[in-house]
């Protein structure tokens, strides 16, 4: 009898938990009763329209439909397709975490490099690293007076931590061994950077790079909640003006499976620098 | 208040050619031009004087060191007289005046709230009042008022939609730093009300509202002095016996259904919405608080008028051109469906509808005829304004003494308005001080300390 792979049968059971649960959903949301004839006040006050409230799944994806099958329409600043709105998030995104990047992982590997930096800086770091998003809008605002660059200064200041400390932490904990062995090979100190302590230390910088780039995308919809204009953030807040739950759900769903995407690459990325020693 | 760009040609001391941030040396060192002759805090002295310098200029080309020599020489006026009697300044002046000169920017960016207090900021867009004046505005939601303010003060926003207290908080540095504002339009007056939620029912009487929370969209609000003044006139405390939260309007709904709030006075259309989605009724419109009171206005920061004359009087007269069409009632359903799209409010018509045409289920089960439950007059009577300080005096947003006629006659540009709408061939009122009635209780403009201290109930 053929037998289904371990990864076939656990695809298959993720099939039907969402299938399973999808019913669920639709079962528990009770339908709109339908209405005849509606008196001024019935009508005023919006009988048999569509109350706010949470939408079955049918309608989360019939919403999905309509806004995948056109989604770079431009309807003027205020109203503009999910494809372009992601579009906007993904470019702020990306300049932050790159300029973060820029910062962190040449900073990184000099703390890494001298345990006195490491245990000066650790107390800056530690205190810096919490703190929310939301937090350092007021000040960016004030402060770069301009609300892109804030927004994009917002998702800088937050995804720079995880990669400094891990490029540190991976810099810091290079074996002794290997660096003695390009010392005997009397190779100098650039090179020795990057032909020993980098590839050595690469798996934690990406693993440092991974986290990052989550918190980016996390921090992306606050942002754009906050200063508005485009994005996915400002379109979760539109719709909330208009209590409309069934695009807040889908454009929930949007923001997961960009966010696992963009994690998905960086997966890759890691797989691709890992060594076994 | 410096305004070298708009120095004055006749004087030796100006300068012509340096901006109004010129830091070099001949600048830092001059002392600020004060200059009596030209009130340069309304757009039309702002235009005579750019009037002035332009035909000066021209008189003496680009030696701005020449016309400075030849004005300390002969004396100002006697140039000025001189120069009149060959070249019809006065007909140059009044002739721009009437017909503005091309805007010097026509793409703008105009920030607004979703709410219906907007609705002529917003319907000029769909409506093409930016384009009859020239103008490529594109009209910007913002996330609230704070996120507007900071926009505004960054620039980004040329001009914006805020609320009627929010320039004068703006010009003494209430909350923000100070930055000069002008208020050169209302958009709305009414169009607010109390809304309480389904459980309180039975708790017509606001007496027994103690322990009650409220929301309010924003501090510097006329909502928040509207509330406090009706609490406060049942005997309520409303810093001790309720509670007020600033709570962004789009939350006020999510917020009331879940309990948090029992209650807000909100702009439309949320007021309108809880009654939609089931949830709260309306207790009182806020036209029954006081008749008329101003709540949105249309706001620029002083420099855009300064540097951009013939754009801010463009943009003035479609923005008063809009409100003007908005009073009007058989044009409220046009509006209602202009502005619900989601470019704009992004809300069922039904809704916007009744608000704006004032036929409206109340969410106790009965359909109100009330036509201007919001209506839209551009006039700022500076006595609005100095309502707003004495109620900021009172409880406790501003201290000491406070020059309530100096600072309503800064910010709200009556003149400005005034002229505009006379252009435009609507009638506007000779005087900008009137006494207001509110909840039966006169407010005489000239003597606010004595209002502030008549209260019963303040802070302090």
């Amino acid at each position: 009898m053929y037998t289904l792979s371990l990864n076939q049968r656990a695809a298959l059971l993720s099939v039907v938990m969402l299938v399973v649960g999808l019913l669920i959903w639709e079962a528990a949301i009770p339908g709109q009763k339908a209405v005849g004839e509606l008196t001024e006040y019935e009508r005023l006050t919006g009988a048999g329209a569509p109350k706010a409230g949470v939408p079955p799944p049918s309608d989360v994806i019939a919403k999905a439909w309509e806004q995948l099958s056109n989604p770079f329409y431009d309807a003027g600043p205020n109203d503009k397709g999910i494809g372009i709105q992601i579009g906007y998030s993904i470019y702020r995104v990306l300049t932050g975490y790159l300029l973060a990047a820029l910062v962190a992982i040449p900073l990184g590997f000099l703390i890494g490099m001298s345990p006195i930096a490491y245990k000066a800086l650790n107390p800056f770091i530690q205190v810096l690293r919490p703190i929310s998003p939301l937090a350092w809008m007021p000040l960016a605002l004030f402060i770069i007076g301009d609300s892109e660059a804030s927004a994009i200064f917002v998702i800088f200041i937050c995804s720079i931590w995880p990669m400094l400390i891990n490029t540190a932490f991976g810099v810091a904990g290079v074996r002794a061994d290997w660096v003695n062995v390009a010392r005997t090979h009397e190779l100098g100190a650039l090179k020795t950077a990057f032909t020993v302590i980098l590839p050595a230390a690469a798996p934690t910088i990406v693993t440092g790079m991974r986290i990052s780039i989550g918190i980016a995308w996390l921090v992306i919809v606050a942002a754009e909640m906050l200063v508005g204009g485009t994005g996915i953030g400002y379109y979760v807040w539109n719709e909330w003006n208009n209590l409309d739950l069934t695009s807040v759900v889908f454009s929930i769903l949007m923001i997961g499976v960009v966010g696992m995407l963009l994690d998905a690459m960086f997966g890759l990325l890691q797989r691709r620098v890992a060594y076994v020693e | 208040m410096t305004m070298k760009s708009l120095g004055n040609p006749f004087s030796a001391k100006s300068d012509l050619r340096h901006g109004a941030d010129c830091s070099c040396h001949s600048c830092s060192t001059a002392a600020p031009e004060v200059d009596d002759s030209v009130d340069l805090t309304t757009s039309e002295g702002m235009l005579e004087r750019a009037v002035e310098s332009a035909i000066v200029r021209s008189v003496f080309g680009q030696s701005d060191i020449g016309r400075r020599s030849f004005m300390g020489m002969m004396g100002g006026s006697t140039v000025a007289a001189a120069l009149a009697s060959v070249f019809p300044i006065n007909e140059a002046k009044a002739a721009i005046l009437d017909n503005l000169g091309p805007p010097e920017k026509t793409d703008l960016n105009i920030g607004f709230v979703p709410i219906t207090c907007a609705t002529p900021i917003i319907m000029a867009q769909p409506l093409g009042f930016y384009e009859r004046y020239g103008l490529n505005a594109q009209v910007i939601k913002t996330a609230g008022w704070a996120v507007a303010r900071d926009k505004s003060l960054n620039g980004e926003y040329d001009a914006s939609h805020m609320l009627t207290p929010m320039p004068l908080a703006m010009t003494l540095g209430a909350g923000s730093v100070a930055e000069p504002y002008i208020m050169p339009a209302v958009e709305n007056i009414n169009g607010q009300a109390i809304v309480l939620s389904n459980e309180h029912l039975d708790k017509r009487d606001p007496s027994q509202w103690k322990g009650f929370t409220f929301g309010v969209p924003f501090e510097y609000s006329m909502h928040n002095f509207l509330l406090r003044y009706y609490v406060a006139e049942f005997g309520l405390d409303p810093d001790v016996d309720i509670q007020i939260r600033v709570v962004p309007p789009p939350e006020m709904v999510a917020n009331l259904r879940a309990g948090n709030l029992d209650g807000y006075l909100s702009p439309d259309p949320f007021n309108q919405r809880a009654v939609y989605e089931g949830i709260g009724f309306i207790h009182i419109l806020t036209k029954e608080i006081w008749e008329g009171h101003p709540c949105c206005a249309f706001a620029a920061p002083l420099s855009f008028a300064q540097e951009l004359p013939n754009t801010y009087g463009a943009l003035l007269k479609s923005i008063i051109d809009a409100t003007q069409y908005a009073s009007a009632p058989e044009n409220r359903k046009e509006i209602s469906a202009a502005i619900a799209p989601t470019n704009y409010l992004n809300q069922p018509v039904t809704v916007i509808e009744q608000v704006l045409t004032g036929t409206y289920a109340d969410g106790l089960g009965e359909v109100k005829q009330v036509p201007d439950r919001i209506d839209f007059d551009p006039f700022p009577w500076h006595s609005m304004g100095v309502w707003i300080l004495t109620q900021m005096k009172r409880w406790g947003y501003i201290e000491g003494d406070v020059d309530y006629k100096g600072v309503a006659e800064q910010v709200y540009l009556a003149a400005d308005c005034r002229k505009v709408m006379e252009d435009l061939g609507y009638e506007a009122p000779d005087v900008t001080y009137k006494s207001h009635m509110i909840m039966g209780k006169s407010f005489d403009p000239a003597t606010p300390e004595a209002y502030v201290d008549s209260f019963a109930i303040k802070k302090g």
